[in-house]
């Protein structure tokens, strides 16, 4: 299949590990056959800027923490034709959503973080990117058409319903639904 | 022989049934001694307006201009028209009068007993509030000194009570309100008949009986009044159930924050138990039971049969699920027979009249009356009893008369919190259970709220999931968590920040409640949602797309959510 | 006493057990698999989690499988589109109501609500999650109760009373406000009642309590009730 033809398979990193991009990596010898159906146009994986068009699927790790990721996230969102919620952060929240229990909790971790266990110099930058009031799972920020749970998603799992995607069906995540 | 006495001498005496009828008609001779009868209603909802000095005032009244032996003054309980309270009658002749004051009072004494000349304009002059009524389970109230056995006796009390003892087994009983098709007032429209027999039919010993005076919704309070006006019919209807069951003891449960109610129950009782009405080996046959009262911390979930149950044992009043029903394991694992007060107290005039008789008034499918609290936007609220199969028009527009101000009618709330809103469409309803279920409503322990056209139908619908969201148990998923759930979209629809896809998220996780929930609280709750949604369902649309509330109820300020994405 | 058989279909395959079994009982006993939570051999059956609800042949109503015992001629209806469905929406709400982050939890890979949640393909909660701050109880020597992971089964409150016969545990507050307390309202090392005996973390299907320091897997025991009372018996 020329590569112009071949789907296009855009990757995104917010607020998250990068645990669930190393899990997809995870996939070993799988992914040269992956490789052969898909045309990877973006992410932390390629070198590429700005967020291209017409993208067939895009995987996204991590939960919605400030507004650039909020803005960038609806943007992607518009040129994406499959957008799927990969692990745990960007299916619930996760760990960046754990400072959902706290009060304030934007100027909080910014306090705590920059100010608290700072030994020199406390100050809290000006440079980060402003903190939502609260951390979002990305099916609060844009319509998600699938979820890979799993803090890490299994390799497996990640592979099944890029498969399933990609042959025209729609994935059963049944047993295939572990968080954590 | 004067009353005090006469009370005096009945209360040490045990009575045997002869006495019963006996003491009737004394009683009945007290009565008529009397020109006048002047009822003044003491029920908490005269009781606010005055009713009290009211009474005072009458009392002295009739002191001073001298009447005492012509005019008896009596404290009595609900009259019915509680938004013009403190109402008077005066027999013969049932003048009605309307908010009467002390000074009132003294007039009223001085005019219609002293000279024979009522005060037409103190008198209430609806006279289509009563048209359409029909006293049944209130045929006493507002005639009888609840405090006073001998009144309930004169007025044909107990008389079925005797009439059982002495010439129906406990199998013709059953056959009789079989026969009448009476079904539970509570709210489900059960058979009554073929829930005693099934207790009936529980050979195990002993049997428990527990009359639910638990009323929980707000803006209900017809089982209240009649806890206030009539208790010995509740009292009477008890024992039937237990004759017929052959149950052993009693539990009326009712809310602690019903003061007036349980205090009159309580002397009930007393008077009761005195006289051999209640308690060992009544009216000296071989009939035993004893009755208690159990006074509830006032949660809504109470009120549901095995919530009720477990209250009553003494713990905390959460549902459990059926099967096993409490006819078959109740309290502390023993079969037990719960009606409502309101079903137990039709008893004793089924027993008196039969069956037949009964089955003849409302409904071929529902028959007998419904005690309602009409109440919203009306112009006559108060109580109000209807034969069923009367319609939702004739109950909110002839007894009511339409919402006050000119305003325009827009939907009315039949059965409490968790009741459902109908339109102005659905008005020609017959109030039955079958009717009202179709539309989405249900009979509930009778609460009728008319809204008009100031109130939102989105804002209506949200306080009721507020208030079941509160009342919840928190036992089972569905309710606990899923009617937050609505609640939070309420609130973001008020706000402003509405999506279409709210709707259908609303009506899906609705039938999930109504389906997956333990008892009938999360069963029922999202009527109003649902039913609003369906005859309602354009004031959505106008939250959700036009950010516009033609009540203006609804403030649209958005949340800080909403600024960041 | 003599004990009569009851014969019913579940799922189509005809079932004999014991008279007074529950439906859910039966199941388990033949191996088909109904899923719940706070159903627990031994202890009382609640109904609460109403996971376990069924279809029954010729009734409207839906039936939870735990407390609703077998009858004659009884035809079962375990896994309907709709009660998939409706378990989805059970299990969601339940992840919902409070902070269940798997990640960090305890009981991650040794949890109830986990696994089923995997099992039904409950990938993702679609509604507004709570994140609740309660305050986490480690004042015992080595018991620990984190509410927000709590989801109101009551096996710990069951156990408690009906096995260890203590009811050091019961719930206050209702509806959504509703918390596991430990006598009144106290915290766990001031409890006079309790026996320590760390039944409540043996039964607890998520990870609401648990032994401080001790893996899950080892602390985790659901056939304990069972096993006391069948001793008890003897």
């Amino acid at each position: 299949m020329p590569s112009n033809s071949k789907p296009k398979l855009a990757t995104l990193w917010l607020s998250g590990c990068s645990g669930c991009h190393m899990s997809l990596l995870d996939n070993d010898e799988a992914l040269l056959d992956l490789a052969k159906n898909i045309q990877l146009v973006y992410g932390p994986l390629v070198d590429t800027k700005a967020f291209p068009e017409n993208v067939d699927i895009t995987l996204i790790e991590g939960a919605v923490a400030n507004y650039e990721q909020a803005a960038f996230l609806k943007e992607v969102r518009k040129h994406s034709k499959i957008l799927i919620a990969l692990g745990d952060c960007a299916v619930t929240g996760n760990v960046p959503a754990l400072r959902n229990t706290i009060k304030d909790s934007a100027n909080a971790v910014l306090q705590r973080a920059f100010v608290e266990n700072s030994d020199k110099q406390p100050l809290i930058p000006t440079d980060v990117p402003k903190l939502l009031r609260k951390v979002y799972p990305l099916h609060e920020v844009v319509k998600v058409d699938h979820y890979i749970p799993g803090c890490p998603p299994p390799a497996g799992n990640i592979a099944y319903v890029l498969t399933e995607l990609l042959a025209g069906k729609i994935p059963i995540m049944e047993n295939k639904s572990k968080y954590g | 022989m004067s009353s005090k006495r006469l009370n005096f001498c009945w209360g040490v005496k045990k009575l045997k049934p002869a006495d019963i009828i006996h003491l009737a008609e004394t009683e009945l001779d007290a009565h008529r001694s009397y020109k006048y009868r002047i009822n003044v209603c003491c029920s908490s909802g005269c009781i606010p307006f005055g009713a009290l000095k009211v009474l005072k005032a009458f009392e002295e009244a009739v002191k001073e201009f001298g009447v005492q032996k012509e005019c008896k003054v009596a404290r009595t309980g609900c009259i019915g028209t509680c938004s013009v309270g403190p109402a008077v009658m005066v027999e013969p002749g049932d003048y009605l009068y309307q908010s009467v004051t002390p000074e009132k009072a003294r007039q009223i004494v001085r005019d219609h007993v002293v000279l024979g000349l009522p005060v037409k304009e103190m008198l209430y002059g609806n006279k289509a509030y009563f048209e359409k009524q029909h006293r049944l389970v209130m045929k006493n109230a507002g005639k009888i000194d609840p405090y006073r056995i001998e009144d309930y006796i004169a007025a044909g009390g107990y008389s079925a009570l005797v009439k059982c003892l002495l010439r129906m087994s406990p199998k013709e009983v059953i056959d009789e309100v079989w026969l009448s098709g009476l079904r539970g007032r509570g709210g489900a429209g059960f058979k009554t008949g073929q829930k005693w027999t099934f207790v009936a039919r529980a050979h195990r010993s002993p049997k428990y009986i527990v009359a639910n005076l638990d009323e929980g919704d707000p803006g209900v309070f017809a089982n209240r009044t009649l806890a206030e006006a009539d208790p010995h019919a509740i009292i009477e209807g008890m024992l039937i159930a237990a004759y017929a069951t052959e149950a052993n003891k009693g539990y009326i449960y009712i809310r602690a924050e019903y003061p007036l109610a349980v205090e009159t129950l309580k002397k009930a009782l007393d008077r009761a138990r005195a006289m051999n009405l209640v308690g060992q080996n009544i009216l000296e046959t071989n009939f035993s039971f004893d009755i208690e009262l159990r006074l509830g911390a006032g949660a809504f979930v109470a009120g549901e049969e095995t919530a009720i149950l477990a209250s009553v044992e003494g713990n905390r009043a959460n549902p459990r699920p059926r099967p096993p029903y409490p006819a078959a394991s109740g309290l502390w694992k023993s079969p037990t027979l719960i009606d409502n007060v309101e079903t137990l107290a039709n008893i004793p005039q089924i027993i008196s009249h039969g069956g037949l008789w009964f089955s003849k008034i409302g409904s071929p499918t529902c028959t007998g009356t419904k005690c309602f609290s009409l109440t919203g936007k009306v112009k006559n609220p108060g109580l109000i009893e209807i034969p069923m199969g009367i319609t939702l028009r004739e109950v909110i527009f002839d007894i009511g008369g339409g919402p006050p101000d000119n305003k325009k009618f827009k939907a009315v709330l039949v059965g409490g919190p968790s009741g459902g809103c109908l339109p102005e469409t659905m008005l020609d309803l017959p109030i039955d259970y079958e009717s009202l279920t179709k539309a989405g409503a249900i009979m509930g322990s009778g609460g009728i709220v008319v809204i008009d056209e100031d109130s939102c139908m989105v804002d209506t619908a949200k306080f009721f999931i507020d208030f079941c969201v509160d009342e919840s148990c928190g036992k089972c998923t569905p309710c606990r968590v899923g009617l937050h759930k609505i609640q939070e979209t309420y609130t973001r629809i008020m706000d402003g920040e509405g999506k279409p896809e709210d709707l259908d998220f609303l009506r899906s996780i609705s039938s999930y409640i109504q389906d997956a929930s333990l008892c009938g609280l999360g069963q029922t709750a999202p009527n109003p949602v649902l039913t609003t949604l369906r005859y309602f369902g354009k004031e959505y649309n106008e939250h959700i797309v036009d950010k516009k509330c033609v009540a203006g109820k609804c403030s649209f300020k958005h949340q800080v959510k909403e600024d960041e994405l | 006493m003599t004990t009569k058989t009851v014969s019913l279909k579940i799922d189509g395959h005809d079932i004999s057990v014991q008279e007074g079994t529950s439906i859910l009982e039966a199941a388990i006993e033949n191996g088909i698999d109904i899923p719940h939570l706070c159903f627990l051999e031994g202890l009382t059956k609640t109904g609460a989690c109403r996971l376990c609800l069924v279809e029954l042949k010729g009734q409207a109503k839906l039936f939870a499988s735990c407390s609703t015992p077998v009858s004659d001629g009884m035809e079962v209806i375990t896994d309907s589109v709709k009660l998939k469905e409706y378990r989805k929406k059970t299990i969601q709400l339940l992840l919902s109501e409070r902070t269940h982050v798997c990640s960090v939890c305890v009981a991650n890979k040794n949890c109830e609500l986990q696994a089923l949640a995997d099992k039904l393909g409950v990938d993702h909660v679609a509604y507004e999650r709570e994140w609740t701050g309660e305050k986490v109880d480690s004042s015992h020597p080595f018991l620990v109760i984190d509410r927000n992971r709590c989801i109101l089964c009551t096996r710990c409150v069951r156990v408690c009373d009906e096995v260890e016969g203590v009811h050091a545990l019961d719930l206050k507050l209702r509806g959504k406000d509703s918390q596991i307390i430990v006598d009144f309202d106290d915290s766990w090392a001031n409890s006079t009642s309790c026996t320590s005996c760390r039944k409540c973390a043996k039964v607890c299907p998520v990870g609401a309590i648990y032994v401080e320091g001790e893996p899950l897997s080892q602390t985790k025991d659901r056939n304990i009730a069972n096993f006391v009372l069948s001793r008890r018996k003897k």
